[in-house]
């Protein structure tokens, strides 16, 4: 009885399984990932040398667009929810998610959101081109007939997202097991809590910015107009209020399955867990006031620059708590470096690295000097790939013979960590230094001097695009032939999970809560 | 373990490869200091933060890695029991806290330094316009502006002259037809805005990055106390075109800039007589469809394309367009006036009577847009009287 559940394409289609949709989920935004991946394919071709290669300059613009909006609206968020949707009810010992329902349907919104964003490529006049920041006049009065398709698509996944975000909270609230307190709640969960609560905060505003686009498109209004009484760079503001804490909305998840790695691997508890859970709280709450440090050019005034500024250099102090609890949770344990813990060891020192260039580009004096130049795209990735990337990837060594019952081959394993490794390194690295000297962003051909660089970085692009086929690959060979896993694969790892439940966990799980101590 | 070795050595191999390559492009490798004051500041605090950053990371890093050698299972069997230190939390928060109030003084200095403009005695005020794709510069005090076009070929962005690499010029999309001029240890305050959307005007050399915003007006100042040419880029995505609109400033000395400005006026007269000879006599054909040519790949074909099917429906074709087959009338007004809220800007302003008339002749006679009609200077000054 257990077991039982529908078969065929009604059980994907009407299921409202949280494990059926957290599958969904992964799935979904697997493919949303190879999509994006192979725009940036396309980018980092036509940036192998100087000069137009491959691609017309407002192809170019589209590709980057394209790309930016499906890794993060596509590729990392869906995961995070897929992530939340198979674990949150087993790590509290819930039966399922408190809105099954919902649940179903918001990730069925996702692919209508994304065919309609998708299908822009091929409509007149092509694909949004203003890239994934869209700023008004740019997108509004200057933008091509499909970005009204763009702004259905944002609406669709702002939907799906803060319904996701309700689940999460509403299931979290009221379905934990007894005994489990909120204190004792694994970080995760604590993570994906907080991550929620921005959700709900953030994406209304969003929805608001692309109404406003909308209105200023077709109805007469003048929000981002000047010669109407509005204002280009208020949408600015209204976009990075949404933006900026986005940005920890695809993050603190990954915290929060690296806090769970970690410990597993060291053999040992987690270091500092309510500080974790404070800093997590105070990194949200923080950035809530920092939005405008994406805008140190465009003519604050000096108060608000110095505010901004002193505000993000805060967003420091619990982010380097958190890094330091990480070490010291590993430190004195007793450590082995499955590929689960070399994705989250990786995770922690790659973050890191991001967050050096972080704190740089909070130094307003400074940041006129790298604001909008490749010294950003190698921030940003370095926070987004070995980050929010590697992040999920790590869970998805760690959980795999939870959801399948099989385990990966773990000399694979390692060869996609070491390959990966090398190659996002490779790629974004030499970011810096193209930035440091002088290239801008989001131009589709540059000087000479800049040649080599992005050389390297286009090669270690396409080997970084091929590292991820080869984890495609794995999972795909796990999932069919992989080896029976055993109940607990991970000798250190705990949680209601790992204790309560075997591998692979079935269909129904906790239909009786299990009793927490 | 044999293949891990391996890995480790591919790994090593990889790495090191990269730092040989780092140091001998370690020219390219930083930011510059540039030359102004404010620049060479800029730099220092860039400079300041890298090296606090690395401390931060060796020391950092290198507690988690001495944790991955020391703690592994095999050394360590037993692991340790701690979970937490309210001591040692209280102390790395303590740490960071003291390490950026050290960081933000200089920056908060610096800072205020540079968006200071209005504290600053100006010596020369420019207006700076950004429009899609070029920069236009107004010189406040002397009543003096052009236009600062890309000047690298097509044929070298196109890849036209044999292999990549051989035929680009050092200065490649970094290049202009006209540099913006300013003269050495003098306070300059330039006031950006925009025709169009944001642009971003930038030379990494003096430090200086600002958003030309539609409808409003930034302001900033430099003082470059060293002769020379510095190049930078638009660094605010601004359209297809955005990659090539270069920013090139040469700063002179006091005498060359008076010559220049003198050079300039000197060249506004001639142009303006020069201008008003050609309206008023009469072209042929053949002389319009020249000029016409030539000013249409210059000024049009960013958009229309040089033939003349556009980028539709951003960019309209003019190719068979009822405008360009239509009443002249029409023609004129979109060329002279533009249109509000579009890409098509104005150029009654921009170019003269004869090369507006000799690229409304064009436009009308070329890509099989057959008229006939010819189009005189001399009917453009009637429609702006009429206007
Ligand atoms: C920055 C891009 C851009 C440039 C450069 C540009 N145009 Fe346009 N042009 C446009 C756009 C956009 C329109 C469509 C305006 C509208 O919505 O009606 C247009 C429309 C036109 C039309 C009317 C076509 C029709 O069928 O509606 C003519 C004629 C024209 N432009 C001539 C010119 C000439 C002559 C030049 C050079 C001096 C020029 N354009 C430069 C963007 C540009
Ligand atoms: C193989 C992996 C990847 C490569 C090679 C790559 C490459 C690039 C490059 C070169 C750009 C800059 C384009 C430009 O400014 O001209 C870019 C932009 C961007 N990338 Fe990636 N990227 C990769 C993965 C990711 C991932 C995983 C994410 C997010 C989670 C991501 C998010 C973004 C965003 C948000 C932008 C900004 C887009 C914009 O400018 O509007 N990328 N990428
Ligand atoms: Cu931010
Ligand atoms: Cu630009």
């Amino acid at each position: 009885m257990a077991d039982h559940h529908p078969t065929g394409i009604k059980r994907w289609l009407f299921t409202t399984n949280h494990k059926d949709i957290g599958s969904m989920y992964l799935w979904f935004s697997f493919i949303m990932f190879f999509i994006g991946g192979a725009m940036a394919m396309v980018i980092r071709a036509e940036l192998y040398q100087p000069g137009l290669q491959f691609v017309e300059p407002n192809f170019f613009n589209q590709m980057t667009t394209m790309h930016g909006l499906i890794m993060v609206f596509g590729a990392v968020m869906p995961s995070m929810v897929g992530l939340a949707n198979w674990l949150i009810p087993m790590q509290i010992g819930a039966p399922d998610m408190a809105l099954p329902r919902m649940n179903n349907w918001s990730f069925w919104i996702l692919p209508f959101a994304f065919t309609l964003l998708l299908s822009s490529l091929f409509m007149e006049g092509g694909a949004p081109n203003f890239g994934w920041t869209f700023y008004a006049p740019l997108s509004t009065t200057y933008g091509p007939p499909s970005t009204d398709f763009f702004i259905l698509g944002v609406h669709m996944m702002g939907i799906s997202s803060i319904m996701g975000a309700i689940n999460v909270i509403v299931t979290v609230f009221n379905m934990r097991a007894p005994g489990m307190t909120l204190m004792k709640m694994p970080l995760f969960v604590w993570t994906w809590v907080i991550t929620a609560f921005l959700l709900i905060m953030v994406m209304p505003v969003l929805a608001g910015a692309v109404t406003m686009m909308l209105t200023d498109r077709h109805f007469g209004t003048s929000f981002f107009d000047a010669a109407g009484g509005g204002d280009p760079v208020m949408f600015q503001h209204i976009f990075w209020f949404f933006g900026h804490p986005e940005v920890y909305i695809m993050i603190l998840p990954a915290f929060g399955v690296a806090s769970e790695i970690i410990p597993a691997f060291a053999r040992k508890k987690l270091f500092g867990y309510a500080s974790m859970v404070y800093a997590t709280a105070s990194i949200a709450l923080l950035s809530f006031i920092v939005w405008a440090h994406h805008m140190f050019t465009v003519g604050m005034p000096l108060a608000g620059e110095l505010f901004f500024m002193i505000a993000t250099m805060l967003i420091a102090v619990p982010t380097g708590v958190k890094v330091f609890n990480w070490v010291a949770t590993m430190w004195k344990g007793s450590m082995t470096f499955e590929t689960p813990m070399l994705f989250a060891i990786a995770f922690v020192i790659l973050f890191t690295i991001g967050g050096f260039s972080g704190v740089m580009l909070a130094m307003a004096p400074v940041d006129f000097q790298y604001h909008d130049t490749y010294f950003v795209v190698a921030h940003f990735h370095y926070v987004l790939f070995p980050g929010a990337i590697f992040g999920t990837t790590a869970a998805v060594y760690y959980w795999l013979p939870k959801w399948t019952g099989k385990m990966y081959n773990e000399k694979m394993g390692k060869i996609h960590f070491w390959w990966s490794m090398i190659a996002v390194n490779l790629t974004f690295f030499p970011m810096h230094f193209s930035g440091l000297a002088g290239m801008p962003r989001r131009i589709p051909d540059y000087n000479m001097m800049f040649a080599d660089f992005n050389q390297l970085a286009s090669i270690g692009a396409f080997a970084l695009g091929l590292s991820q086929l080869f984890f495609l690959f794995i999972v795909i060979k796990t999932i069919r032939s992989g080896k029976k896993s055993e109940d607990k694969p991970w000798d250190g790892a705990t949680g209601l999970e790992w204790d309560k439940l075997p591998c692979p966990a079935p269909y129904h799980t906790f239909d009786t809560p299990p009793k927490v101590d | 373990m044999a293949i891990r070795r391996k890995l480790f050595a591919g790994l090593a191999v990889v790495l090191s490869g990269m730092l040989s390559f780092a140091v001998q492009a370690s020219a390219d490798l930083n930011m510059r200091p540039g030359v102004t004051e404010t620049s060479v500041e800029a730099y220092d605090l860039h400079m300041a933060v890298i090296w606090v950053m690395t401390i931060i990371a060796v020391v950092v890093f290198g507690l988690m890695f001495y944790s991955i050698f020391a703690h592994r299972k095999s050394k360590n069997p037993t692991p340790a029991t701690f979970s937490h230190s309210t001591t040692v939390e209280i102390i790395w928060t303590a740490i960071p806290i003291i390490i950026l109030i050290g960081l933000s003084i200089p920056a908060v200095k610096l800072l205020v330094k540079m968006e200071s403009w209005d504290k600053v005695e100006p010596d020369l005020e420019i207006q700076v316009t950004g429009h899609q794709w070029k920069w236009e510069y107004k010189y406040l005090d002397h009543d003096i502006s052009f236009f600062s076009n890309l000047k690298t070929p097509r044929e070298q962005i196109d890849n036209l002259e044999g292999k990549v690499g051989e035929t680009k010029g050092e200065n490649y999309l970094l290049e202009v037809d006209n540099e913006l001029v300013l003269p050495a240890n003098k306070n300059v305050i330039f006031h950006l805005t925009s025709k169009d959307v944001i642009h971003s005007w930038w030379v990494p050399e003096i430090a200086v990055k600002k958003d030309a915003i539609p409808g409003f007006i930034n302001s900033t100042w430099t003082n470059v106390p060293k002769e020379g040419t510095y190049r930078g880029q638009c660094t605010e995505l601004c359209g297809k075109d955005h990659g090539f609109m270069p920013v090139v400033v040469k700063v002179v000395s006091e005498s060359e800039f008076a010559a220049y400005i003198e050079k300039k006026k000197a060249e506004k007269v001639a142009a303006e007589k020069a201008a008003a000879e050609a309206a008023a006599r009469s072209w042929d054909m053949e002389q319009l469809m020249t000029l016409g040519k030539e000013t249409y790949e210059a000024k049009c074909a960013a958009c229309h394309m040089v033939n003349g099917e556009g980028m539709p429906p951003t960019f309209p074709a003019l190719k068979g367009s009822k405008v360009a087959t239509g009443p002249v009338e029409g023609h004129i007004d979109i060329v002279v006036n533009g249109k509000a809220g579009t890409a098509m800007a104005a150029y009654g302003a921009q170019l003269s009577d004869a090369e507006i008339a000799a690229i409304i002749t064009y436009e009308r006679n070329a890509w099989g847009n057959e008229t006939g009609d010819k189009v005189q200077p001399a009917d453009i000054q009637a429609f702006k009287a009429g206007n």
